[in-house]
């Protein structure tokens, strides 16, 4: 075991965070108009509408995983362009105007392919809103991995959120905070690393996203645990 | 903290989970010493009275320093704000120069009245249109000026909407159930749905023989399904169009239609509506029209959780707290698709969104017929409420918005831990303004 040489990272740091929606008073009706707006909107806008979703009343399995795709779907009905935004990945770009110049590019290509396209006027408007994050200490600190999966239990959504999702727009790398921390572990919690690494957070609620790693946790927790007691019987039998 | 505030606390984690009380004392923990009031025109009746009588015992809770003041007027001051809510809601109506002066007026002694209170406060929270206008005749303000509206302002009336936005944009910030409801202001426009208390006579858990009550006090059979509209009677709540539903329905399928609804100190038109209901129900046997006392809310529990389903048939719609509430007792909604009935209504999962009366008839014979959907969708729905649209995540909204208020509104606001940053912030208040 690699603990000899190791130093410890320091704890990790609890937080919880409360979503507030702003509106902006800005709204589009057609497919240029969206395009046009999205040049000079603010970047909370862009975030609010990727991943606000999380933190709102919404079903946990809506059909469309941002406000651009739905919006063209139910209210411009192009069904073409909507399944196209629904694959945009969000945490895929390094930066939010990354993310907007990919988004815009879509809805040019879709007016180049259909000229009318671009002025068929939406049943609805897109009415943009920001995000303002509020985010405090819970005071909580962990030492150890393994803690992880216990304080889950009785984290907020806000918790999950701020540092699983939103982690991903701070840490350069676009990591969680789980995983950014972990990674100064000893590589014994590797595998533990690798299965945060296979949650995709575009496809699930905030409730299964804590669901899925207190499992996981746990099962890497027990498997820990396990190695560990062989490890220190073959110890025993060799001295 | 005092017994008694720990003990609320502690039955609201119980329903809503011990998580959000915990935001919700984190963030009141900074707002600890700052003075709160809330101002509406009427203190029983409607949903804003309803939310106010859940919510400012809870901040009181959580350590805040909050108090609610009503607006009084003569009979004409409430005909004239009845008319504005009708025109802010996109009716066109007739004023005259007279009528807003009434309308000024009354503002004006309401504010020389409460003028103190407001004066000293450091946050005022102005619910509606109806005290809008106290702004301009409360001078030297010490704290945050908040308007929060609760009614549908797509697509005002002009003329009154402009007349409002003179005093609308005085105030820091706004509040709207939905982002449909913004409008171009020069301040930050917080959206932030309403809520429903789970603990209020109207939303608690009775006991079966509670609601069977209900059946023998309104003279209803136990044994026939039952749908429900409870709503105060206003066109916009389309009573006549949902009579035309049940008649279109009751010819393939046998159903009590109840629709039920009690007035409000502030809403005078109450009286010529359920008289236009009334007649338009007169001859229909399964057809049951009963005006409601504002106090009633044990009977409007015991009739939406005796329902087998509820239909919010609303033309226009602020938010709809109805359906929240019969979300919360498990019923599936046939709601208007208009306004915040569409957040709450997922259709297919939490009950259906239509647009006419044949809309609705075909979703009633449909719910009526299938049991096991009609449970399926209201479980949903409760869940959903639960998540969503409790009194705990409106208060904790409030105090994020609080919060982001006085620290200038930025997209991302890092609260230090510690006494440190307690009201009123080091120091740094709100000018007067």
């Amino acid at each position: 075991m690699a603990e000899k040489n190791f130093q410890h990272p320091g704890p990790f740091v609890v937080k919880d965070c409360v979503l507030v929606s702003v509106s902006t008073g800005e709204k589009a009706y057609t497919l240029a108009e969206l395009a046009e707006k999205l040049k000079h909107i603010e970047p909370a806008c862009i975030y609010h509408h990727f991943w606000a979703r999380h933190l709102r009343p919404s079903f946990d399995h809506p059909e469309f995983h941002n406000d651009f795709a739905a919006w063209v779907h139910q209210d411009l009905r192009d069904r073409i362009l909507a399944e196209r935004l629904n694959l945009i990945t969000p945490h895929e770009y390094s930066s939010i105007e990354d993310l907007r110049e990919a988004l815009i590019l879509h809805l040019q290509e879709r007016i180049f392919e259909d000229e009318h396209l671009g002025w068929r006027k939406a049943e609805n408007p897109f009415y943009f809103v920001k995000s303002q994050l509020i985010i405090f200490d819970t005071g909580i600190r962990l030492t150890w991995p393994q803690e992880i999966a216990e304080i889950l239990e009785i984290l907020s959504p806000g918790s999950v959120f701020y540092h699983f999702i939103d982690a991903r727009r701070r840490h350069p790398q676009g990591l969680d905070d789980f995983r950014e921390w972990l990674r100064k572990f000893p590589p014994e919690f590797r595998p533990l690393y690798d299965l945060i690494s296979r949650i995709d957070p575009f496809f699930l609620s905030l409730y299964e996203i804590k669901d899925f790693l207190i499992r996981h946790i746990q099962i890497f927790c027990a498997r820990l645990h396990a190695v560990r007691k062989q490890y220190e019987r073959e110890s025993g039998r060799a001295s | 903290m005092s017994e008694k505030a720990e003990e609320l606390l502690e039955r609201y984690a119980q329903v809503a989970g011990s998580e959000i009380i915990h935001q919700m004392q984190a963030l009141a923990g900074r707002l600890r010493g700052a003075h709160i009031v809330h101002v509406n025109s009427t203190a029983y009746g409607g949903g804003v009275a309803e939310i106010l009588h859940s919510m400012v015992p809870l901040m009181q809770a959580l350590g805040l320093e909050v108090s609610w003041e009503v607006i009084e007027g003569p009979p004409e001051f409430f005909e004239v704000t009845k008319s504005f809510h009708h025109a802010l809601q996109g009716h066109r109506v007739s004023l005259t120069e007279e009528h807003f002066q009434i309308y000024e007026e009354n503002n004006r002694r309401e504010a020389e009245r409460l003028e103190k209170k407001l004066r000293e406060a450091d946050f005022v929270i102005i619910h509606d249109p109806q005290p809008a206008y106290l702004i301009k005749y409360v001078s030297q303000r010490k704290g945050y000026w908040i308007w929060r509206c609760h009614i549908d302002l797509s697509r005002p009336f002009y003329p009154v909407w402009r007349f409002l936005e003179k005093v609308v944009v005085s105030y820091q910030a706004s509040i709207f159930s939905i982002p449909e409801f913004s409008q171009p202001l020069p301040h930050p426009q917080f959206v932030i749905p309403p809520s429903i208390d789970p603990f209020s006579e109207k939303n608690r858990e009775l006991s079966p023989e509670e609601i069977f009550e209900v059946y023998r006090e309104l003279g209803l059979d136990a044994s026939q399904p039952m749908v429900v509209q409870i709503s105060r009677f206003d066109p916009f709540k389309d009573p006549l169009g949902v009579i035309r539903a049940a008649e279109l329905a009751q010819k393939f399928v046998s159903f009590q239609m109840v629709l039920a609804g009690g007035g409000a100190a502030d809403d005078p038109e109450g009286d010529r509506v359920y008289q236009e209901v009334v007649q338009a129900a007169r001859g229909k046997p399964n057809i049951y029209v009963f005006k409601l006392p504002p106090t009633a809310h044990r009977t409007v529990n015991a009739l939406q959780r005796a329902a087998d389903l509820v239909i919010q048939k609303s033309l226009r719609e602020g938010f709809g707290l109805t359906v929240t509430e019969a979300m919360w007792k498990g019923k599936p909604v046939i709601g208007g698709a208009t306004g915040g009935i569409r957040v709450q209504v997922v259709n297919h999962h939490t009950g259906f969104l239509v647009n006419t009366p044949e809309g609705a008839a075909l979703r009633i014979r449909y719910l009526l017929f299938y049991e096991s959907k009609r449970r399926e969708m209201g479980h949903k729905a409760r869940e959903f409420v639960r998540q969503n649209f409790l009194i705990t995540r409106h208060v904790r909204d409030y105090l994020a918005l609080m919060l982001s208020v006085c620290m200038g509104s930025p997209d991302r606001l890092e609260l230090e831990a510690g006494e440190a940053c307690a009201w009123p912030f080091g120091g740094l208040g709100a000018p007067l303004l």
